[in-house]
């Protein structure tokens, strides 16, 4: 079948969001867009409608960003790495027994799966992705985003398993902090539901 | 009684490999005797949804 360029263009803005929180700059993003494009018109032959057009025009886009990805940077500096996540966050959160200090024991999200429906609650999320710093960004997103398996990011990132794990829990950590404090406890939340 | 700071770890990892049966037993009961870890255990596993709704590539395959 053939595809009408007017419709991966309506798909543009959903892929530079992605391709966005991945690589972080711009003229990247624009690279694997352009790619991304130009691979889906050639072998628009072989998208036979049994996926949706989205599905099957994201899976190029994914394969283009682990490519760029790829291309750029392929070993994460350590030293940077911990320069930038070494920053107390659990101590802040843990006293020394391990328990919630009072301040920082998480509440309750209401309704929280209601937010997906908010146009304002995906900009959140994206501000508070982008918020993270990069390198922790980049490993939380290949394991969420890209869908890698844990080992796999460790390969690819010459870094130990249980590092991985390590940032990971820090992102999941900071992006909690962050969608509570801009999103569910603050105005955001409220003024959607209203 | 693993602590806090403890089942978090867990329950961050629950999300990138299986527990083992006495990890999963362990931050089951930690979090039914402490909220403030209930809570985050949702949070966190929200996070993770969310990141699968973040390109309507779910609600496509409706
Ligand atoms: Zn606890």
């Amino acid at each position: 079948m053939t595809i009408d360029t007017s419709v991966l263009n309506a798909l543009r803005p959903d892929m530079t969001r992605f391709a966005y929180l991945l690589l972080r700059d711009q003229h990247a993003v624009e690279d694997v867009i352009q790619e991304t494009m130009l691979t889906a018109i050639e072998k628009q032959d072989g998208f036979k409608n049994k996926s949706s057009l989205k599905t099957w025009l994201f899976s190029i886009l994914r394969n283009k960003t682990i490519d760029a990805l790829r291309r750029g940077k392929r070993e994460v500096n350590i030293s940077t790495l911990s320069n930038d996540e070494d920053d107390g966050l659990e101590e802040v959160l843990f006293n020394h027994h391990g328990a919630w200090n009072m301040e920082t024991k998480p509440n309750t999200w209401s309704n929280p799966d209601a937010s997906f429906e908010q146009k304002q609650f995906w900009a959140v999320f994206d501000a508070c992705l982008n918020h993270l710093p990069s390198q922790t960004s980049r490993i939380f997103m290949m394991r969420e985003f890209l869908e890698f398996e844990v080992d796999d990011i460790c390969k690819e990132l010459n870094l130990s398993t249980s590092n991985c794990w390590v940032i990971l829990h820090r992102a999941r950590t900071k992006l909690r902090l962050c969608l509570d404090t801009k999103w569910f406890s603050g105005q955001g939340f409220q003024a959607s539901r209203s | 009684m693993m602590n806090c700071k403890e089942a978090n770890q867990l329950m961050s990892q629950e999300l990138d490999r299986k527990l083992t049966w006495r990890e999963l037993a362990a931050l089951k009961f930690h979090v039914t005797l402490c909220d403030g870890c209930a809570n985050a255990r949702k949070q966190v596993s929200f996070i993770h949804h969310a990141c699968k709704h973040a390109f309507g590539l779910e609600d496509e395959k409706k």
